[in-house]
């Protein structure tokens, strides 16, 4: 086996709180990258791969383990990689030949080379004759290929890929796409190799020669394998869509316990998020889940998940959360990639508006931990509202603070969706809804 | 959009500091106060003599000049040191937040009270005299203006996005090309607005440097404030006159040539991906980027330079290695550093005890006469911006929501505002003497002078960013004209009538020292207040009564912002934001 040009060993991020636990975004991962290859980086949200990506690239520190460039610690090495941005990050004052000029500038090329190198690169990307136009006259397609070139540009050893075809429209991203890959079949570019992250799996299987999938809470590898489909690859050919299934099903199967976590060297406790008292709720709408029922039971209630988003046209990152919030509620269960619709789910997909919500809310407070504390404390308290301070500080126990707010705007729209509860969203307070039809349905609710 | 930009106090931020911090920035500034009246004190022995100012409308060019050059300094320097204490602001986390409680409180505190103690510093410190008050009236301006840009620069140094961030590192930028390709274009949308705001508020402060009196002595510098005043104080209104139309010129020259031309060229700053299509056009601009003797200039001086600066600064080690951005590095502390840091908070403990001590001179009954003038500047502040709203805010929504009108009057407005109010002060009191108006309601009346241009011009600026769908749907279910008001167009210009509020509000405080208390014509004419009473004690020197008077204003001043403005600061962004 080649050498690796970057090579992660043992590398974890987590966030440390105030009290004694932490909250682990990417658990304990080894990851190579080897000349010739193109990697790609597939996950859920919230799986950690942006977070690898940047540790890999030497812009985000990681909390344990090491990055290493050609053997050497990453944070001491003269490395040479380039980063393609989901925003694309051009600079909007630059102009499109100064944006790509701008890396070489702080390499301390002398203008003329400067020059010749990007009108160049800028005419192997396409952009002869955009050199001095400002980013903002041009089409995001265009824009992107800046960034492409602006990448380029610097003849980087490893292309860094963040989601880089995910702010295009389809046919601009799939053109973009084959270009990079006729670039590199045919080593137009000098670089040696390409770590590309995205949620999109045929993105994934159309490029890469090495798929690596993330799971989530915390982000860790579940399965790291090579494609060798020759290019250029088809979709519509059989071993294409077996490969894509199996992806789907990788990601939807339960995840079995991964290794024990091991114990950190400063010996403080690592929480998994799956030991924890909160599930992490998918942040997906009561609408979308009430969709998805109902395409499920139009399709007989079940259904390939990979034939559902093929469907609905959706991404894995957009289809993924629904399938789980469904599944949470108890509406749809998951077997080998296929989604099976529950007697409560066709019930769910078959009532009017109110008996839904009716089913929601019996569902919630059954299966969802923090709807049916706050519903119980809303019952309980004498004035029947309480601040949403009193569950940030449960929540944040648990997860990130971005999360610890996510979690509860989800909660939030449940809840409100399920008239649980009412939220003042001034005062952020919840407060227990006037009539009394609601509360009845909390006591139902099992105990902890 | 304008008044997104024109106003960025740290009101904004939700921002909790120890209180520690917030003492020791208080003990500071009193540190401080006592350093400058130990200064001044020791120059209050020498006789001057003082400086004649001419009438004649031949020496108004000249005077104009001199002014214009003051404030440009002043400018300069607070265009420097904003951008350097934003700076350092922003990367240093040690520094940060005490550098931010600084910033929150002195751009509360009023400059003016300042004036004698720096005045009399700067001319002990300065051998000819005539360079020290300039070098006061300079550095006093510069007290004046350079907070606001200070934080704009600060907060545009934090809301950079985090990907623009991450491929300047990545592509390894020096420091210096992070500034100039990442944060100076950045951030120059909001300098360039806080640039204009504080330049008029400089002219405010310019007047009251250019000529005032402490004692028997009489510091005045030949300029544009001076030469107005002397002859408002003369009855000369034939100078007041051409005083004034030069003022106005200077101004529109200003707008015509300096701002105009900078905002359409920092239109590029915007850091939008889409062509927007409203455009500041400006002639003035269009031919600066034609001329070819400019470009041959970049060519043969700058270009050169900065290709020298990048290729030595590439090939240091540092700039090679790509910095963790999530890191910030915590460089240890030099015990040497440590130690002067010592030395200076016991300085700074020491001047504190000291200035507090000077308030054991003060007797009960000034207390309580300076506490009945506290409330007295309160309710006139209140008075003006009361007034100021009531007619301001049915003017400027209908200048608003009509886009041909507002076309015609938002640069008149604009001029308006920067018109620096106390060059009409002597007239207006003239004035308000005829109706025989003591200047109890008259202070009142020239606060209104100043402040009512800020709310009138962000309320026509809300007004216009009303989407005209609201507007429709109001038409559509024939809102009745409350209802109107109530649910369409109050709650819609609510941010921006409260920027203009505060600006307003503090522009009042600040005006409450020249407004209540008059020198004319060797009279003084004064009313009960604060400002009237730091005006009387900077006068008679008694730095004791100017001491607590000061600190009185400076803390209403920031009660008030912290309980009022900031909390419907919050309403603002949060409920009232048009912004989904």
């Amino acid at each position: 086996m080649t050498a690796a040009i970057i090579r992660a060993q043992q590398v974890e991020k987590y966030y440390a709180q105030p009290s004694e636990n932490r909250i682990q975004v990417i658990s304990p991962t080894d990851l190579s990258i080897i000349p010739g290859e193109i990697v790609a980086l597939l996950g859920p949200s919230g799986s950690g791969k942006s977070t690898l990506l940047r540790m890999l690239a030497g812009l985000s520190k990681p909390s344990g383990g090491e990055v290493f460039w050609h053997e050497k610690p990453i944070a001491s090495a003269e490395i040479n990689v380039s980063i393609v941005f989901q925003s694309f990050a051009l600079f909007p004052w630059l102009t499109v030949l100064e944006n790509v000029e701008a890396p070489l500038k702080a390499r301390g090329m002398s203008a003329r080379e400067r020059r010749e190198r990007s009108e160049k690169i800028l005419d192997t990307v396409g952009l002869d004759g955009f050199e001095a136009a400002f980013p903002k006259e041009l089409s995001g397609g265009m824009r992107q290929r800046v960034g492409f070139a602006r990448a380029l540009v610097v003849e980087p050893e490893v292309l860094f890929m963040d989601e880089p075809f995910s702010a295009l429209d389809v046919l601009t991203a799939e053109n973009l796409r084959s270009e990079l890959l006729q670039l590199w079949a045919k080593k137009t570019i000098p670089t040696q190799a390409i770590f590309l992250v995205t949620h999109n799996i045929e993105e994934a299987v159309l490029l890469a020669d090495r798929i690596i999938v993330l799971g989530r809470n915390p982000g860790h590898i579940r399965t790291d394998f090579k494609v060798t489909l020759p290019h250029p690859r088809d979709r519509k050919t059989a071993p294409f869509t077996q490969l894509v299934d199996y992806i789907y099903k990788v990601l939807t199967r339960p995840d079995v316990a991964p290794a024990e976590l091991p114990a950190t060297s400063n010996g403080k406790p690592v929480r998994d998020q799956r030991q924890m008292h909160y599930q992490m709720l998918p942040h997906a709408r009561p609408g979308g889940i009430a969709g998805l029922l109902e395409l499920v039971v139009d399709h007989g209630g079940k259904d390939d998940i990979y034939r559902l988003a093929d469907d609905l046209a959706f991404e894995v990152d957009d289809l993924l959360p629904i399938v789980d919030a469904a599944q949470l509620l108890g509406f749809l269960t998951v077997e080998e990639g296929d989604a099976v619709i529950t007697a409560e789910g066709r019930q769910y997909a078959e009532s009017e508006i109110l008996g839904q919500k009716t089913l929601f809310r019996k569902a919630a407070v059954e299966h969802i931990l923090l709807l049916r504390q706050i519903s119980r404390a809303l019952t309980t308290k004498s004035d029947h509202t309480i601040h949403e301070e009193f569950f940030l500080d449960m929540l944040d126990e648990q997860f990130s603070e971005e999360e610890t707010q996510r979690q509860l705007e989800t909660a939030i729209n449940w809840g409100r969706y399920a008239e649980l509860f009412e939220f003042d969203a001034s005062r952020r307070r919840f407060i227990l809804p006037e009539n009394d039809e609601t509360p009845e349905t909390v006591a139902e609710g099992p105990a902890e | 959009m304008k008044s997104r930009y024109t106003l960025s106090r740290p009101l904004v931020l939700d921002r909790s500091w120890p209180i520690f911090i917030d003492l020791s920035v208080i003990a500071a500034a009193l540190a401080g106060f006592y350093a400058l009246v130990k200064i001044a004190s020791y120059w209050m022995g020498k006789p001057v003599p003082a400086v004649e100012i001419s009438q004649t409308v031949s020496a108004l060019p000249l005077y104009a000049f001199y002014s214009v050059v003051r404030i440009g300094a002043a400018y300069l320097l607070s265009l420097v040191f904003a951008v350097g204490y934003g700076y350092v602001a922003a990367y240093n986390p040690r520094a940060e937040a005490l550098m931010i409680a600084v910033l929150d409180i002195l751009q509360s505190i009023p400059v003016l009270s300042f004036l004698p103690g720096v005045m009399l510093a700067m001319v002990a410190l300065i051998p000819t005299r005539q360079l020290g008050i300039e070098m006061g009236a300079i550095l006093l301006i510069f007290t004046g203006q350079v907070w606001n840009m200070a934080f704009s620069f600060y907060s545009s140094l934090k809301s950079i996005p985090r990907e623009l961030r991450e491929a300047s590192n990545i592509y390894r930028f020096s420091a210096w090309q992070r500034f100039w390709q990442l944060e100076l274009p950045f951030s120059a949308i909001g300098l360039v607005w806080n640039s204009m705001v504080s330049v008029a508020g400089g002219w405010f402060f310019l007047i009251a440097c250019e000529m005032f009196v402490l004692g028997d002595r009489d510091f005045r510098l030949p300029g544009l404030g001076s030469f107005l005043q002397t002859a408002a104080g003369t009855g000369n209104s034939h100078a007041v006159m051409w005083g004034l139309v030069t003022m106005v010129l200077i101004i529109v020259a200003t707008d015509q040539l300096i701002w105009r031309p900078v905002i359409a060229w920092s239109d590029r700053f915007k850091f939008e991906m889409s062509e927007s299509k409203e455009r500041v056009s400006s002639p003035i601009l269009h031919m600066l980027q034609r001329s070819s003797f400019l470009a041959l200039l970049k060519e043969k001086t700058f270009g050169p330079w900065g290709e020298r600066i990048y290729y030595g600064l590439a090939h240091r080690r540092m700039e090679r290695i790509i910095q963790p951005l999530d890191e910030p590095e915590k460089r240890k502390v030099p015990p040497l550093a440590i130690g002067l840091g010592l030395v200076a908070a016991s300085v700074v403990l020491y001047a504190t005890v000291q200035a507090l001590a000077m308030l054991r001179h003060i007797q009960l009954s000034e207390v309580k006469l300076l506490l009945l003038g506290a409330g007295a500047t309160f309710l006139r502040v209140n008075a003006s911006l009361l007034i100021a709203s009531l007619w301001t805010i049915p003017v400027g929504v209908m200048i608003g929501f009509n886009p041909k009108l507002a076309r015609i009057t938002q640069p008149i407005t604009q001029i308006a505002a920067s018109f620096p109010a106390p060059f009409l002060f002597p007239i207006i009191i003239l004035g308000l003497q005829h109706l025989r108006l003591g200047l109890g309601v008259g202070s009142i009346v020239l606060m209104l002078l100043g402040t009512q241009w800020y709310i009138l011009f962000n309320v026509i600026a809300g007004a216009m960013a009303i989407p005209s769908d609201l507007r429709e749907v109001a038409n559509l279910f024939h809102f009745k004209n409350l209802q109107r008001w109530t649910t369409v167009i109050l709650p819609g210009i609510f941010p921006y009538l409260l920027t203009g509020l505060v600006t307003a509000s503090g522009g009042a405080w600040n005006a409450s020292i020249i407004a209540e208390y008059y020198n004319l014509r060797g009279h003084t004419l004064q009313t009960i207040g604060l400002g009237a009473q730091i005006s009387a004690a900077s006068d008679k020197g008694q730095f004791h009564i100017l001491l607590l008077a000061t600190m009185i204003m400076a803390m209403m001043v920031v009660t008030i912002n912290r309980l009022v403005w900031r909390r419907l600061y919050r309403l603002a962004e949060t409920r009232y934001s048009l912004e989904a």
